[in-house]
């Protein structure tokens, strides 16, 4: 084990990656020598070249044709977005051609082995553009794979799951934790299953989902909860396209109660997706309407991020009506 | 450490303003087929014998037959859709005849002529229009939306110019694997405006993949004609500004055709790098069947261009050079026309893909959530069956 935070942790898999097959490619804006604004692909070029990491033109729609291309060839490119805000001009060349490319061919071609990285998420006092979330448009896009990893652990098993899974994976990376998140990674090479959710904390009385950053804030928000007699299950769901059904229904016919919270503005969020599967499966269990607890409906600001934000009190506040209800 | 390499010190320096003109890149048109056959003098003609000339001929009167009969066959109602090629047949056939093989061909929709010249069968064409079971797309696509793996033919894709810069990452991907093989990507003057055409050719300039970039200007995008679409020196000119290798054509000239695709693969190769084509034609039919361009352009403009139509050019020639003759013509399209007839009937009758095949290939298996919205489907068309004809009855 060692002590990685969550860029060397990804670094670290990207590494692995590019070492077993060597037409696994990492490219982006700014990607080669310099390794990334973040640096997450610091060093890779050196390792192994200019021609298998490498910098882009800055255009967000070539890198995605470019690694459609690649993918449909046999190659496995790992494109990275330098911001998730940035992925729109992409948006096209992700949503109607690589989820779309095996269907519309029959299986004729494929573009399984690509991995999209980007960044995600508040925190850095990034303002409208540094800050989205985005991932609920492309949950709704059949043939996308859709993962957000919270720690240095969950990124590296489940970037090598993602980079060798035979579908596009879209990753979004908690920008907020690359350096702020530091925990024990095992140095070998190791995954962690797409697909399906992890119970982080048990407990009896209330469920708290979220994925990726958020997970810190439902982990506060439990222990204030904690203090006050309240025993939260929190659950990481960490895959959510497809996403753990199973385990959200379990949890919830257990405690009768689920608070949902994503960063992404509430209306038309992943959490509105997830209320409505949960009240049918468990409808005759629920205790309390389940709450949403998510970013306004507005940009994302700068000088007011703070009161934006869905922290760890709006999250206590909404526990608190639940059990209350 | 990278280094920056501007070269704009290299210009001509000027003291006062001094504009260069949208035109001023004098681009050179290669031509080398005459109407009646003859080439014209000091023309190099591409690598091409009386087999290949014979082949190349066939496909291309195949094609036009195809394209008519399917026209019929839309009028009649027993097609929901077509596109021909009608007089642009040279930019697609000539193209797949100067290539090898292993080369990757990805079109936008209009390039049928290059699958017909790599041997996709009469019957996969009609499976893939009658969206049978029979179709290697699975019915899952409109009409002329064809791809085959075994020849390399990428699938088509509706949306335009998408296959621009995939064709950048695709022939990247074959240099760095050392395959011999390069890729073509075919696309109109309309799909050029896209931001795709840009990010293509950027990415393929600067990463030096060996892609040949093919410009069909017929002249039209549905009914906006090519100076609504553009002001500068047509697409070609774009070319010189990505610093790529770039051609005019006259796309009606199959032998132009051939010679300027048989070099791009060859420098492509060679250099690791891109050539843009730009092919000068006329789409002389309508966008599609769902199109009537009468309202949008004159018979007279139209009656220029049959003039100078790439088949009857073609055959010129071969008659010129002995290796053809009228009643080989008569026999190859009275032959044809029957083939075609046979091969509607048949594919319309073969059955529609099962039901299963609605949830298949969306991932490389079938998920938890869309195997039970499957079922729950399966449950529905058995309590309603005579609502669904078309699957109903072979489910079990």
């Amino acid at each position: 084990m060692a002590q990685m935070n969550l860029l060397h942790a990804i670094n670290n898999a990207l590494d692995i990656a590019m070492a077993e097959d060597n037409s696994t490619l990492c490219f982006g804006e700014d990607v080669g020598f310099f390794g990334g604004v973040f640096r997450a692909t610091s060093g890779l070029q050196e390792k192994y070249g200019k021609s298998r990491c490498f910098n882009t033109p800055l255009t967000e729609q070539g890198i995605m044709g470019f690694a459609n291309g690649l993918a449909a060839q046999g190659s496995r490119p790992v494109a990275e977005i330098q911001f998730a805000d940035y992925i729109f001009p992409a948006f096209d060349q992700i949503v109607n051609e690589s989820a779309k490319f095996r269907y519309r061919s029959g299986n004729e071609f494929n573009v399984g082995k690509l991995t999209i990285r980007t960044p995600y998420g508040g925190g850095i006092a990034g303002g409208l553009y540094h800050s989205q979330s985005p991932e609920a448009y492309f949950t709704q896009t059949p043939g996308l794979k859709v993962v957000v990893p919270r720690n240095p652990y969950q990124a590296k098993g489940l970037l090598l799951a993602a980079i060798r899974d035979d579908n596009p994976v879209v990753f979004f990376e908690p920008k907020r934790l690359y350096r702020a998140s530091v925990g024990e990674v095992p140095e070998e090479d190791y995954q962690l299953p797409l697909g399906k959710a992890d119970v982080m904390q048990t407990g009896s009385d209330i469920t708290l989902l979220a994925w990726g950053a958020q997970m810190e804030i439902m982990e506060k928000a439990a222990a204030m909860a904690s203090e006050v007699g309240i025993s939260c299950e929190v659950i990481d769901l960490r895959s959510l396209l497809p996403w753990d059904i199973e385990t959200v229904t379990n949890s919830v016919t257990k405690t009768g109660r689920l608070i949902i919270s994503h960063e992404a503005p509430l209306t038309g969020g992943f959490a509105g997706e997830i209320a409505a599967s949960i009240q049918q499966e468990c409808f005759l269990s629920l205790e309390s309407p389940i709450e949403r607890i998510c970013g306004l409906d507005t940009p994302y600001p700068l000088a007011q991020e703070k009161e934006y934000v869905a922290d760890h009190l709006k999250v206590f506040e909404a526990i608190k009506r639940s059990v209350n209800f | 450490m990278s280094t920056n390499t501007n070269t704009y010190e290299k210009g001509q320096v000027v003291h006062t303003p001094t504009f260069i003109d949208g035109h001023s890149v004098d681009i050179p048109i290669l031509k080398i087929l005459q109407q009646d056959g003859s080439v014209y003098d000091g023309a190099e003609l591409p690598k091409i014998d009386q087999e290949l000339a014979t082949k190349v001929y066939k496909t291309l009167a195949f094609h036009r037959v195809l394209d008519e009969r399917m026209v019929a066959a839309q009028r009649q109602g027993r097609l929901s859709f077509y596109m021909t090629a009608l007089g642009e047949e040279a930019t697609t056939v000539g193209g797949a005849a100067a290539l090898e093989p292993q080369d990757m061909i990805m079109a936008q929709y209009r390039e049928q002529g290059a699958l017909m010249f790599r041997g996709f069968e009469l019957e996969q064409f009609m499976n893939q229009m009658f969206s049978n079971e029979k179709d290697l797309g699975k019915g899952r696509q409109m009409p002329i939306h064809y791809g085959s793996n075994e020849l390399n033919y990428m699938t088509i894709s509706s949306p335009l110019g998408t296959q621009i810069p995939q064709a950048a990452g695709y022939a990247y991907g074959q240099k760095l694997q050392g395959l011999n093989a390069v890729t073509i990507c075919y696309f109109g003057e309309g799909a050029a405006s896209e931001g795709d055409f840009h990010a293509g050719l950027n990415m393929a300039a600067v990463h030096g993949a060996p892609v040949i970039f093919f410009c069909r200007n017929n002249g039209y995008a549905i009914s906006t004609p090519s100076d609504e679409q553009y002001k500068g020196n047509g697409i070609a000119s774009r070319g010189v500004g990505y610093g790529i290798k770039t051609l005019r054509i006259d796309g009606n000239d199959i032998l132009a055709v051939m010679k300027a695709v048989q070099w791009a693969r060859a420098y492509a190769l060679a250099e690791n790098a891109p050539v843009i084509i730009e092919a000068m034609s006329y789409r002389l039919g309508a966008h599609s069947t769902s199109d009537d361009p009468s309202g949008y352009r004159t018979r007279e403009e139209e009656a220029k261009w049959q003039a100078n139509d790439p088949i009857l050019r073609m055959k010129n020639w071969l008659l010129a050079q002995n290796w053809w003759d009228e009643a080989q013509e008569s026999s190859l399209f009275e032959g044809l026309r029957d083939e075609v007839l046979a091969a509607v009937k048949v594919a319309e009758k073969i059955a529609k893909p099962e039901l299963r095949e609605l949830v298949t290939d969306v991932y490389d298996d079938v998920p938890q959530h869309i195997e039970k919205q499957y079922q729950d489907l399966v449950e529905h068309i058995k309590q309603y069956p005579d609502a669904y004809p078309v699957t109903s009855g072979r489910l079990k």
